[in-house]
């Protein structure tokens, strides 16, 4: 980052100073249009991701761009912020034509991006990351921090700036790199998926955050994909779908519905089902007793986590991100040691076995998060390569079998629907939700009888989303237990018959989803135990 | 605003460096997926290229391209002795490619078929100068099986160092090679010293006995090296195996999520690798050198690298690819003597043409794209209009 700030010029560098001397906050925010595109357009080899979208801002006002997956938002913001050049179309700050070709000039141009990961030394402390940058000719620490105390009163927020980053929670990085952002001059602020990493509660200080920049003037563009928080905080919101842009419009005309539906292309039930899986007795499946995982830096992934996994249920798993949920499906399947604690499966010790022994007694881990294709499937082989992956090993012999795994597939994708050129195309050519598919309709057809499944909807887009759900669901219906992590509370409280919270590897306690609040799952995933039994 | 006015405030804005006000005239673009068909099309046309710049480096030296080209073609395939030597060269680069493909397939950087070779090569030569009293057929054999072993327990060590403590391969093998060309200096100055060399340090020429027969006036080699670009590519497309290196250099996180054990994966993959790189020594030390001389690998290993990536890591490619280096080898040295060139043209050349090769792979995925004239227009005329 700071090596884009390089070209900060002595001129700004001391207009600002005599802005600090003078009390006036330092990035001074004008009125009007402050970035606008015409006609932009970006090409990537066949894609189009960016087809000619037309937008502005002004200052003083918030815009959200909503869009599903590969819909051209994060795009569209790489241009803004010189990570990208348009093939066609002009962008305007100021109302002036400007040529952003690198980071730097959009830095200078008071354009500042906030990224969904942090770009902050974690080694370093709050006021030394802010510093980062050419920005300051001499350091002067006392003045500078003076400045910067002085501008996060403007604004109202709250850092500690001599706390050093590694000790800081997720939320307090974000408003460390806000407050950044601010130091080195931006008015019009971009922030891509600010609230993926946060729980409801720091949402809303977020929130509130921006609310107040607004209030000072500035520009700022928020991208997101959940609707609510359209609603909650945008003044406008444009909507892009394959590239285009669908729609910009007052979010106070706007509701959930219409908005969805510009989104999908069409109208779509919201409604998640939950089927009762009413068995005369649920058996329990997998127990899991005070399970403690390490992660390889030494840190706790997982303290002393108990929960039991029944026939026919969907147990949720809620936590923001890096509570220990990736730790905890890994280590269900021996992929991690676990450094103490039990796990049975139907009252058998499955902890320490060996994956393919956990595999073959019907545990399935379907589903991996963030990267489906870097550990479910392998991206550069086609469907029956992908088929074989557990199933390889079956047969004897030394020479590998593929013909069932070509029948399985050419059965997956009539049953599963799954659009592919043919089956021997790499499957990370195909979409997020044609891989999911591939993914889910292998793991299912092995009829396991526990399914740990990790941000499966995460990247599809709401039709894949709710084919993801049906399946899980009617797997559930076959009495299969499972285990759902998930990120969007909303589908937890709706798909799950019982949550379970996580909050820094520790369990906050489990609730039933349909009695318990959002709120209170919030408090859960901060650390605030259970008061009243809800399970 | 005036569009001088307006070059002023950006140029206040970045300190002296003004802004650019037009998009870059060159920039760089991933490409759709490219069709077979179209990337050996600019594979052809690469290799064309690579004669084209070699030619003018030719004429710039006062050279004719077109004699200078017909040697090295004539020099190389012009009659039965110079194939002889041109399939002699390109034995022990065919076998050391395949090796190094079986490792690139996992994504594990054995640069160290050279360190392999030699290894291969010293352990046949303990057999072929110390057990000359046992039948041929089974000296053969046990000189073949010894060379696979050498390799393999070269190639052993780095892998077992990468599985275990996840050691870069890269530096690891690297360095091995020098450890093993130190390990023949050891030898010839030591205890394998010719008695009958009158002082001068060198390994006896091995005895009648322990060379390899002849085939069709070749050495036994070319059918050992083709027998091994079938068998790895059977192994590598058809086995459990092939398909368990292939999913380890997709993914690791892959492979352990499907249950394989990816360190034995490692160790038995680069046992196989290195046995081959070790078979190559011992091939060429037993059918070409029959002796056991520094040179034995004489970068050969390095050379393997470039074959097994022009050939996209096919066992078939390979053996073309080894061919046309083969052929580039052995004519250029033809040219070379015939004309009284240096080594560096020769070196020059050969450098030339892999530097224009290599270089269009960058363009099977990547495409340049120069501004579209119409928007550097499009924009001088908003500018006039401006201005106006």
């Amino acid at each position: 980052m700071s090596k884009h700030i390089a070209s900060r010029t002595k001129d700004q560098a001391a207009v600002n100073e005599a802005g600090a001397l003078t009390g006036r906050p330092q990035a001074a925010c004008g009125q009007g249009q402050a970035i606008a595109g015409q006609g932009l357009t970006k090409r990537f080899g066949s894609v189009l991701a960016n087809d000619h979208i037309d937008f502005e801002v002004e200052y003083g006002e918030i815009l959200a761009l909503l869009g599903e997956n590969g819909s051209g938002k994060t795009t569209l913001m790489n241009l803004l912020s010189g990570l990208y050049f348009p093939d066609a179309g002009q962008i305007f700050v100021d109302g002036r034509a400007v040529c952003i070709s690198t980071p730097a000039d959009a830095i200078s141009l008071g354009i500042g991006m906030i990224h969904q990961h942090f770009k902050l030394v974690a080694a370093m402390t709050a006021l030394e990351n802010i510093l980062l940058g050419p920005r300051t000719r001499r350091l002067s620490l006392t003045r500078q921090r003076q400045e910067i105390e002085q501008m996060c009163r403007t604004y109202g927020l709250t850092v500690a700036l001599d706390k050093p980053v590694y000790e800081m929670s997720v939320s307090e990085k974000q408003t460390v790199e806000v407050v950044k952002v601010l130091y080195h001059g931006a008015r019009i602020l971009i922030l891509d998926e600010p609230t993926a990493v946060l729980t409801p509660q720091e949402t809303d200080s977020l929130f509130a955050i921006l609310r107040r920049m607004k209030q000072q003037g500035c520009a700022i563009i928020i991208i997101t994909h959940k609707l609510n928080e359209v609603l909650a905080i945008s003044d406008r919101v444009m909507v892009l779908r394959r590239g285009r842009a669908e729609a910009l419009l007052q979010t106070s005309q706007a509701d959930l519905h219409s908005l969805t539906e510009t989104m999908v292309g069409h109208a779509i039930d919201l409604k998640i089902h939950r089927p009762v899986y009413a068995a005369a007795k649920p058996e329990t499946l997998l127990a899991v007793h005070e399970l403690s995982v390490v992660r390889p830096d030494g840190s706790q992934a997982l303290d002393q986590v108990s929960f039991e996994l029944k026939t026919g249920e969907i147990l949720g798993v809620a936590g923001v991100a890096g509570s220990g949920q990736k730790e905890l499906s890994e280590a269900l399947v021996s992929l991690t040691p676990c450094q103490s604690g039990r796990i049975t499966y139907r009252g058998q010790v499955i902890s320490g076995l060996l994956t393919t022994e956990i595999y073959k007694k019907g545990v399935s881990l379907a589903f991996v998060p963030e990267d489906r294709l870097g550990m479910g499937l392998v991206g550069d082989m086609g469907m029956p390569g992908n088929m074989l992956l557990k199933s390889y090993r079956d047969h004897r012999g030394f020479f590998i079998d593929r013909k069932p795994a070509e029948a399985l597939s050419r059965q997956l994708k009539e049953t599963l629907d799954i659009s592919t050129p043919s089956l021997e195309t790499p499957v990370r050519l195909l979409s997020g939700g044609n891989v999911q598919k591939v993914l889910l309709g292998r793991e299912i057809e092995s009829q396991p009888q526990v399914l740990i499944t990790s941000y499966p909807v995460r990247g599809l887009d709401i039709n894949a989303s709710y084919t993801v759900y049906d399946l899980l669901n009617e797997q559930k219906m076959k009495g299969c237990g499972i285990l759902y992590l998930g990120e969007d509370l909303d589908v937890l409280l709706e798909l799950a018959d019982r949550i379970l919270v996580l909050c820094h590897g520790r369990v906050t306690g489990i609730v039933d989803a349909r009695q318990v609040s959002k709120e209170t799952v919030g408090l859960m995933m901060a650390g605030m135990p259970l008061k009243e039994e809800l399970a | 605003m005036s569009a001088k006015r307006q070059k002023q405030a950006n140029q206040a804005d970045r300190g002296g460096r003004p802004l650019r006000q037009r998009e870059p005239w060159l920039h760089i673009a991933k490409r759709p997926e490219m069709s077979k068909k179209r990337g050996s099309l600019l594979k052809g046309a690469s290799i064309l290229l690579a004669v084209a710049v070699g030619g003018l480096f030719m004429l710039a030296l006062g050279y004719n391209p077109v004699t200078l080209y017909l040697t090295i073609i004539t020099g190389a395939l012009g009659n039965a002795e110079s194939w002889r030597m041109t399939i002699r060269l390109m034995i022990p680069l065919v076998i050391s490619s395949l090796a190094v493909c079986l490792a690139f397939k996992m994504r594990f950087w054995n640069i160290g078929a050279e360190g392999q070779i030699i290894m291969g090569a010293v352990f046949a030569t303990y057999f072929a100068l110390y057990h000359t009293d046992w039948p041929r057929p089974l000296l053969l054999a046990v000189m073949f099986i010894a060379g696979a072993v050498g390799g393999a327990l070269w190639g052993l060590l780095p892998a077992f160092f990468k599985a275990r403590f996840n050691t870069n391969e890269t530096l690891f093998t690297l360095m091995l090679n020098y450890i093993a060309l130190n390990v023949i200096v050891y030898f010839r100055d030591g205890p394998w010293k010719d008695p009958g060399s009158s002082g001068f340090p060198k390994i006896a020429r091995f005895d009648k006995v322990v060379q390899l027969p002849k085939l069709a006036g070749i050495q036994a080699g070319w059918l050992i090296a083709l027998i091994l670009v079938v068998l790895v590519f059977v192994y590598l497309k058809y086995s459990k195996h092939g398909y368990e290196i292939k999913v380890v250099g997709a993914s690791q996180a892959t492979a352990r999520y499907a249950g394989m054990n990816v360190r034995r994966i490692i160790l038995r993959t680069m046992a196989i690798s290195g046995a081959l790189a070790g078979i190559a020594g011992m091939v060429q030390a037993a059918g070409s050198d029959m002796t056991l001389a520094e040179s034995v690998a004489g970068g050969v290993g390095f050379t393997a690298i470039i074959v097994a990536w022009l050939s996209n890591l096919n066992p078939f490619g390979i053996a073309l690819a080894a061919f046309f280096f083969s052929v580039l080898e052995k004519g250029s040295s033809v040219m070379r003597s015939s004309y009284n060139l240096s080594a560096e043209f020769a070196a020059v050349l050969q450098g030339i043409i892999l530097f224009c090769v290599l270089g269009g792979e960058f363009f099977l995925r990547y495409r340049l794209v120069r501004r579209s004239a119409p928007r550097h227009q499009e924009a001088e005329a908003a500018e006039a209009k401006e201005e106006a």
